[in-house]
């Protein structure tokens, strides 16, 4: 994979400063505040509403933020300084820093028009002008690193969902990311195909990649997390490594939740 | 059900001989009088025209390959064309503009929508086949500046078949916007999504994600479309156009034929309508399959 092994410093490869964000006059986030190191695995868990998905999304700036800051290796994401003040990006320059942050969805999000071997070389082509050979024999090492590759030349219809999940990390990868989003990537399989995605992303995570994962899948969290961050009504209630925030939550509501989801 | 009733006589001792042969199935007597109906009725109807002393069939043949019909024909094949050519670009223009962030470009779109596609077709190319008694000139330059481009009288330029072309256009692009804009919608959320993350900018995502996959929803119906723009080029007689029909009708005033002549052009509508829909079943075809 692309991911090259790199020792678990306090580099912070995401720094998220203080941010809010409202739906109307809903807030669903409440000044979050929260550092990913390079190397880690986050894992995100708590009651659906909570707000982990639209953290997540505001990573690589799928929405919009209210107020507040969120970095990526050090660089503003969404907008830039200027004179003093935050000016929003322009659209191609945001999608330039999208590259840099790849995302994996619950619902998958091939393209059904393209190939498995399509879709992961599609972006490197068309966003980076990479090489259409190179851009291919890329895509089909990815393939094979995630165990797809005799399935490069099929549609995603004839995929089963967990080759598909496995399809669309292949395609995030493919950018070459320094980090990766998770959005509940287990959660529309059925419950034998888990397994073969979880593998994959177990596989990522020692290799060193930054991983931030929304995820009901608590022994997942407990096996691969470095930390796990606990949410609920749009704030973060708790967070510390795996073993502590799983076993012994400090809280009423984390209590109430994982007696709830690990019965 | 009781035990009873589901019991087939001699089930019970092995094999029961029922189980060797065929159920007979029931009989639609109702069907089989309708069909009776239906194809009395077309029979006659076939044999009014067919045996109609007033329709003399051998003037049809003699006018089937008329060098002015045959004009009038190629002139209606490309009035078509151009006409769909024409409405299909318009239709992804004002579908992309309705579907604008903009409100002023999205209401302006909805504007274009509500007039084509509200206007009757035979209405619209008499105004734009009129075009020259309101407006004088058609003047391509700067405005407020004597620069010009491009100036000529309207009679000039609007010729009947630019007429008919401009209004065919018209109509069907405002038509055919809903389609595409249908086409479009069909697309989810998370297509534009993926291709977002992917770090793809909304101008690329449309052209290389979403409209390939609207292009299986909006081509059948586009199909019908074609069919619709190829009858509605008859309409263009009114204002002289050249077509097929104006064509048949120029000849049926000379030569008092009228319906020998209405007869010519219309074999000539079902020869290139039963082409188009030929064609279309095997494209419907080649998407499914993908």
């Amino acid at each position: 994979m692309t991911a090259e092994p790199e020792p678990r410093d306090a580099r912070p490869m995401v720094s998220i400063e203080n941010i809010s964000k409202s739906y109307g006059h809903r807030q669903v986030l409440f000044d979050i505040d929260l550092t990913v190191a390079a190397g880690e695995t986050v894992c995100l868990i708590g009651p659906s509403g909570c707000g982990k998905s639209t953290l997540l999304r505001c990573v690589n700036n799928l929405e919009d933020i209210d107020r507040g800051l969120v970095l990526v290796d050090g660089s503003l994401v969404g907008y830039r300084v200027h004179r003093g003040r935050l000016r929003e990006l322009r659209e191609n320059a945001a999608c330039r820093q999208r590259t840099q942050v790849g995302m994996v969805f619950q619902h998958f999000n091939l393209f059904p028009h393209l190939t498995a071997l399509e879709n992961v070389a599609f972006a490197p082509v068309r966003v980076r002008g990479e090489d259409k050979a190179a851009a291919r024999t890329h895509a089909l090492e990815l393939l094979e690193s995630v165990g797809l590759a005799d399935k490069a030349g099929e549609h995603p219809s004839r995929l089963s969902g967990g080759q598909q999940q496995r399809v669309a990390i292949a395609r995030a990868l493919a950018m070459r990311p320094k980090v990766m989003l998770f959005d509940e990537p287990t959660s529309a399989l059925d419950p034998e195909l888990v397994g073969e995605v979880l593998n994959v992303m177990r596989d990522l995570a020692t290799r060193g990649m930054t991983m931030i994962v929304v995820t009901h899948e608590m022994g997942f969290a407990r096996e691969v997390a470095s930390r796990v961050v606990f949410m609920d009504g749009g704030r973060i209630v708790e967070q510390g490594p795996p073993h502590e925030v799983l076993r012994n939550p400090r809280h009423e509501r984390s209590r109430a939740f994982l007696s709830a989801v690990l019965r | 059900m009781t035990e009873q009733a589901s019991r087939a006589p001699g089930l019970a001792d092995g094999v029961s001989p029922l189980a060797r042969q065929d159920a007979v199935p029931v009989r639609h007597y109702g069907r089989g009088a309708v069909a009776v109906l239906v194809v009395a009725v077309v029979a006659m109807t076939a044999y009014a025209f067919a045996a109609n002393p007033k329709i003399e069939w051998p003037v049809v043949g003699e006018y089937l390959f008329h060098p002015d019909i045959m004009a009038g024909l190629t002139r209606t094949l490309l009035m078509t064309a151009m006409g769909m050519a024409f409405s299909v670009i318009g239709a992804v223009v004002v579908a992309l503009m309705r579907m604008s962030p903009s409100r002023i470009i999205s209401a302006t779109a909805a504007a274009y929508i509500f007039v084509f596609r509200g206007i009757p077709l035979i209405l619209l190319l008499i105004f734009v086949g009129n075009l020259g008694l309101f407006v004088d000139r058609i003047t391509v330059g700067i405005p407020f500046t004597d620069l010009q481009v491009f100036s000529r009288p309207v009679q000039e330029v609007l010729t009947p078949f630019a007429a008919s072309v401009i209004g065919l256009t018209l109509a069907g692009s405002g038509y055919m916007a809903e389609i595409v804009r249908g086409g479009l919608l069909a697309i989810g959320r998370g297509q534009r999504e993926a291709a977002k993350a992917l770090g793809l900018n909304s101008l690329r995502t449309t052209r290389f994600i979403v409209l390939p996959q609207a292009l299986r929803v909006i081509v059948p119906p586009m199909g019908n479309e074609l069919i619709s723009m190829l009858k509605a080029t008859a309409i263009v007689s009114v204002i002289g156009g050249g077509d097929l029909l104006t064509v048949a009708q120029a000849i049926s005033g000379s030569n008092y034929r009228t319906i020998e002549m209405l007869l010519v052009a219309t074999v000539w509508y079902f020869a290139v309508i039963a082409l188009l829909t030929a064609g279309q079943y095997i494209l419907e075809r080649r998407i499914a399959e993908r």
